[in-house]
């Protein structure tokens, strides 16, 4: 469950993204980012949910870059998002070198339900969890009503199919892209933050360990849903914690190691095997758009 | 009580890249009026009204709303003051429903759930000009008319009195332009004002109660259309007098060439697109398939040239069976194709001139040895066809996406011809090209028919087709409803039978 | 007020070209040094010192030139897989699963035979490795659809595992310091050195014929005639009767190819035996991105570039020590400059006019020189 929670709150704010048109690979270092930042907070302050705030705030800025440069530059959004990865990473690990291996002591208490975590083992395991397991079903869930049942929704996902025809509407479709991007990334940087100081409690550089590629993956395979991303990102997040299960059996940790990686593989396999036509990508997902002018 | 009474355009001026595309235009129209614009392409009708609806901005010039001079900077500006514009290229997101289209387009969208509480307003707008759409329907499971009227109740939801209309029959089978018609009849009955944009002159002159004539930028006509008539429009459209009926030479038809049976294809959503067609072309002939686009043109046109796969029947050229070759194997049999969408498929946009001169013929001999090209040979070739099919271009190292769309159809065509095909397929090839290269490649294909070649013409352009083609078909839904010599007087059902409703069985042919 | 125009450019000329890349690279510059002066260092010691640590001594320079060898590889190779827009960022894994193969090769049969039979196998083992953990993205891309991004992305990390598992299972060697490694290679399968240096010259002899070869490739052949179409518009492509399959997995074969050849120089030339990822791979599959961006996909450039990279690399050691910076400052600095550099792509292809609300007077910006 745990470890399932960055892989969702980074997914949900990919799903944002991507459905405004824009790609973004660069999760992975705007995590990294927001875990650094969140960490370095709250050992400061002494107050982890500032770290959550500041990590946030951070994951935001930095995402300008690359919306900067996809949108308003119309650069290509591979390039920009890998170049975000580098810097993402880099900057954290510059940032972190001081904090390594120091362990956080503040902790963010388990938020317990009442009466509902009192159920019999389902009750353990969904009600009375770590903050960010709340927070990142309520972003997915709330992602999900914001696009599907909103007016705003409607833009963003027209502006991700259509951007011509959502601009001759006379809706901004600069803007919303930028909205989208930063969202996202603020989504990711949360990721990032409960990485550091719920999960681990530390900081080590390239703790992010490939989430956020497994993120981009898993937009994919929640066909750009929110909702679906919820049970998509948990399943993942047991692979995760099956090495960990299946290690005691004597199997190769390194074998183990793989997991993740190989399932994100066959399960794009078995989606495309399923629906050859990926119905439900947005049409113009990393096309860059020029406004108007002909 | 309507929000526009009167408006008026005032010495318009509007200027791309230091070319007019308006120039010094007046215009006015008033409440219960339809008013045409007539003008070939690129004559600058298109360009006037994205001013109206706030897409461009005039260099000079005013706009006026009952009298008083208004700006418009943008869409939703010109919304607010009362202007819709249903666009030639729908403006709609195919993968979402009628209802969250509408909600994109009008402004007072709630914020949350907006397609439960618009759908009630849709509705009843919809019964009031008698509209039958399924709101929850995705866009791409419309037929083009049903498109059109989404569009239609976007501008009006909007409170458009001013409704503005980009060549809207283009997509449209006989049957659903009579539809549109009596909704536009409804519509000025209502007192609204419609600017009706078309290259059509049957329907200016139905339609329209007043005609403004755009040629290059400027308008050189303006008539009532009681006081006027076919012949003096046509004039002033182009300037000279258009000649409604050419004589080509008769050619005795040569051998068979193409023969193709039965096939079934499948289009790109899942659906039968072509249903089990059969036809026969001979050399020194040109056949022409007629009808409305998106009708199984396209998906035939792949399906002979190989880029689509046939899932059952037969094709053959010279008894030679290329049913589901590869695209080489096929062209290599003397199949050039000339595409639909020529940007998007015809042309590597980022690669030079003289790469794409060669797209389809690279590995021929000729170009190329063994695993190397010979880009002396491919530069010359280029030359050539520059200088025969009159391609206007800096250099032959210019990338080929600074050309004009003229131009690129011009190369693309000297391309395919360049190597003496058997057979062309020529899928609407003068779309969109001015009079002098329309003209220039109509010219070219009765060459090729003359040389031996057999050509085969999809078209929307009937006047074309009856200009062009020996014998012509008639396709609708991905059957032919008639298979006629091109001088038949069946033929006077034409409409009727691009909209499905008239077939003429093979075996009434009169011969 | 100020209003800005953008238009098209039409003629890009090779000096316009190249002028905005070097402002591009002197804006990053200035990017980069604010963030030495947040990380506080002092900017203008640590850029100067880098430079100095590659290319002031005749120690750096030896050393540049030895971590060129596998960013000019790598980089050529990607200059052809990113033409076809086919966006290989496998290239640590592929350099891996090179060395995997021509160390096994190495191990086995290096013993029995001398140096110049043994040499050109180990290569060849390393390409062929290399090669076929290219290929299978290709398959899975136009088989499957699958997103090559994501594909070789997760084949890195396969990739990594699975020599792990190697290295301290069935291939352990000798341990290193307490780190896992495979036995040493044979002497005759070791790479020579440029006497004095770690230039394992082999290697670098391979890569600009590889870069010569490849420019050829792209420019000259047929194949690389219809990777580019099938890079600038697959639909084309399609139209012109190019095979789709054929053309992806040729070019990733040798991209991939390369990369293996990369692994093989580090390992047959440098360590001299297999151990974990990190160390034999150290983020040149990455790098070789940039290096590969900012030689516009022209192969011959890459050398230019591979050498500049490498220089970063060496630089980024040298202020590592002597200022005490994270390693991780490489990565700030090469993100930084293909941001610049992206975005500098922008200003070569639009023209920007700035205009002053009062009067016309047209004043001429950044972009127009």
């Amino acid at each position: 469950m745990v470890a399932g929670t960055p892989l969702l709150l980074a997914t949900t704010g990919e799903v944002i993204c991507e459905r405004s048109g824009i790609l973004n690979l660069g999760v992975e270092g705007v995590m990294a980012m927001g875990a650094v930042v969140a960490f370095i907070v709250t050992m400061t302050t002494g107050h982890p949910w500032l770290g959550v705030l500041a990590a946030l705030a951070a994951g935001m800025m930095f995402s300008i870059i690359h919306a900067f440069a996809s949108i308003t530059l119309q650069a290509n959004q591979v390039v920009s998002g890998l170049a975000m990865t580098m810097l993402g990473l880099g900057l954290s690990g510059m940032l972190g070198k001081p904090y390594v291996g120091k362990p956080l002591s503040i902790k963010m208490e388990d938020w317990v339900i009442p009466y509902l975590s009192d159920i019999p083992y389902l009750g353990e395991i969904l009600f009375s969890q770590g903050p960010f397991f709340y927070i990142a079903i309520f972003l997915a869930l709330g992602s999900w009503f914001l696009l599907e049942r909103t007016r705003l929704g409607i833009q963003i996902r027209s502006t991700g199919e259509n951007p011509k025809a959502t601009e001759t509407q006379g809706i901004n479709v600069f803007k919303l892209k930028y909205l989208s991007v930063i969202i996202g990334g603020g989504f990711s940087a949360l990721a990032g933050a409960h990485l550091s100081i719920s999960y681990s409690k530390s900081w080590i550089e390239g703790m992010t360990a490939g989430r956020g590629w497994i993120a981009i993956a898993l937009t994919i395979f929640a066909l750009w849903n929110p909702a679906r991303a919820i049970w998509a990102a948990f399943l993942f997040g047991g692979i995760f914690v099956v090495q960990y299960l299946l290690q005691p059996l004597g199997i190769s940790p390194n074998f183990l190691a793989m997991l993740p990686y190989f399932a994100t593989l066959l399960i794009l396999l078995l989606m495309s095997l399923k629906d050859p036509k990926k119905l439900n990508a947005p049409a113009m997902l990393g096309e860059s758009y020029k406004s108007g002018e002909r | 009580m309507k929000k526009i009474q009167r408006l008026e355009m005032r010495a318009i001026s509007k200027s791309f890249h230091g070319i007019h595309a308006n120039k010094d235009i007046n215009l006015c129209v008033e409440s219960g009026e339809i008013l045409g614009l007539l003008g070939e392409n690129g004559a600058g009708k298109t360009t006037l009204m994205n001013i109206l609806y706030g897409l461009y901005q005039p260099d000079s010039g005013q706009i006026k709303i009952n009298g008083k001079t208004i700006q418009i900077n943008n869409p939703v500006e010109s919304i607010n003051q009362g202007i819709g514009m249903v666009h030639q290229h729908f403006m709609l997101v195919q993968n979402h429903s009628v209802i969250e289209n509408i909600a994109l387009g009008y402004k007072d969208t709630p914020f949350f759930f907006p397609k439960i509480k618009i759908r009630d307003k849709v509705e009843q707008f919809s019964k009031q000009f008698d509209f039958h759409i399924d709101v929850t329907k995705k866009i791409w499971q419309l037929s083009a008319g049903e498109q059109q009227r989404v569009e239609i109740i976007k501008a009006l939801l909007n409170g458009a009195d001013l409704l503005i209309l980009d060549e809207p029959t283009s997509v449209l089978t006989p049957q659903e332009i009579k539809e549109l018609i009596a909704i536009l009849r409804e519509m000025k009955a209502k007192g609204h004002m419609i600017i009706f944009i078309s290259h059509k002159l049957d329907e200016i002159m139905d339609i329209c109660d007043r005609v403004l004539v755009l040629q290059k930028g400027q308008i050189v006509g303006d008539a009532d259309t009681k006081d006027t008539d076919k012949k003096s429009l046509a004039r002033m459209m182009v300037g000279r007098d258009i000649v409604f009926n050419t004589t080509k030479e008769k050619l005795t038809k040569g051998k068979k060439n193409l023969s193709v049976e039965n096939i079934t294809v499948i289009g790109d959503k899942g659906l039968l697109a072509v249903k089990n067609i059969s036809f026969e072309l001979f050399k020194n002939e040109i056949f022409g398939i007629a009808g409305v686009s998106g009708n199984g043109q396209r998906e035939l046109a792949e399906a002979i040239t190989g880029i689509r796969p046939i899932s059952s029947g037969k094709v053959k050229m010279n008894g030679k069976d290329i049913t589901n070759k590869s695209p080489r194997y096929i062209y290599d049999r003397g199949v050039s194709h000339v595409p639909e969408e020529r940007i998007r498929f015809g042309i590597a946009p980022g690669l030079f001139l003289y790469d794409n001169a060669i797209l389809k013929q690279h590995h021929l001999k000729k170009f190329s040895k063994r695993y190397f090209l010979k880009y002396n040979q491919v530069k010359n070739h280029t030359k050539t066809i520059i200088n025969e099919f009159k391609v206007s271009a800096h250099s032959i190292n210019s990338q080929i996406r600074n050309l004009s769309g003229g131009n690129i159809q011009k190369l693309i065509l000297g391309r395919e011809i360049s190597e003496q095909p058997q057979l062309l397929v020529a899928s609407h090839p003068t779309y969109g090209l001015d009079v002098g290269a329309t003209e220039f490649l109509r010219k070219h294909l009765l060459n090729l028919r003359r040389q031996g070649s057999a050509v085969l013409l999809f078209s929307e352009d009937l006047e074309e087709i009856f200009e062009l083609c020996d014998r012509v078909a008639v396709i609708f839904d991905g059957e032919f409803m008639a298979v006629l010599n091109s001088d038949d007087k069946r033929f006077s059902d034409i409409g009727l039978m691009m909209a499905g409703s008239k077939r003429i069985d093979p075996m009434e042919r009169k011969e | 007020m100020i209003k800005i125009k953008t238009t098209d450019r039409y003629n890009i000329t090779t000096l316009r070209s190249f002028m905005t890349i070097i402002l591009s690279l002197l804006a990053a510059l200035v990017v980069i040094s604010i963030i030495f002066l947040i990380a506080g260092a002092n900017p203008v010691y640590a850029i100067s010192e880098i430079f100095l640590g590659s290319f002031g001594s005749y120690y750096g320079i030896k050393e540049t030139i030895t971590k060129a060898i596998p960013l000019i590889l790598i980089g050529s190779g990607l200059t052809l897989a990113f033409r076809a827009k086919f966006w290989n960022i496998g290239a640590e894994g592929q350099m891996l699963m090179g060395a995997i193969f021509a160390t096994w090769t190495g191990l086995t049969f290096g013993e029995a035979l001398p140096s110049y039979l043994i040499i050109p196998l180990i290569f060849l083992a390393g390409f062929i490795g290399g090669g076929l953990w290219g290929i299978i993205p290709a398959i899975l891309k136009i088989k499957y659809s699958i997103n090559e991004v994501i594909s070789t992305l997760m084949l890195n990390y396969i990739c990594a595992e699975f020599l792990t598992m190697l290295i301290v299972g069935p291939w352990k060697g000798k341990t290193r310091f307490g780190f896992p490694g495979t036995n040493n290679l044979p002497d005759s399968a070791i790479l020579g050195l440029i006497p004095g240096s770690r230039i394992h010259y082999a290697t670098l002899i391979l890569a600009i014929i590889c870069a010569i070869v490849l420019s050829v490739i792209i420019y000259k052949t047929r194949f690389g005639y219809e990777a580019r179409v099938v890079g600038e518009n697959p639909e084309a492509g399609k139209y012109a009767g190019i095979n789709f399959l054929k053309t992806s997995l040729i070019l990733m074969a040798i991209s991939g190819g390369l990369a293996g050849l990369a692994g093989v120089g580090e390992v047959a030339g440098i360590h001299h035996y297999l151990g974990y990822p990190a160390s034999i791979s150290s983020g040149y599959g990455f790098t070789a991105i940039i290096v590969a961006w900012l030689a516009k996909l022209n192969p011959l450039y890459a050398v230019v570039s591979g050498i500049f990279f490498a220089g970063i690399l060496v630089g980024g050691d040298a202020i590592q020590i002597s200022l005490g910076l994270p390693a991780a400052t490489v990565e700030i600095v090469n993100g930084t400059l293909l941001i610049f550099l992206i975005m500098g792509d922008y200003f070569l292809n639009n023209k920007i006019t700035l205009r002053f609300s009062y009067g016309t007077k047209d004043s001429l910006k950044i972009g127009i020189k």
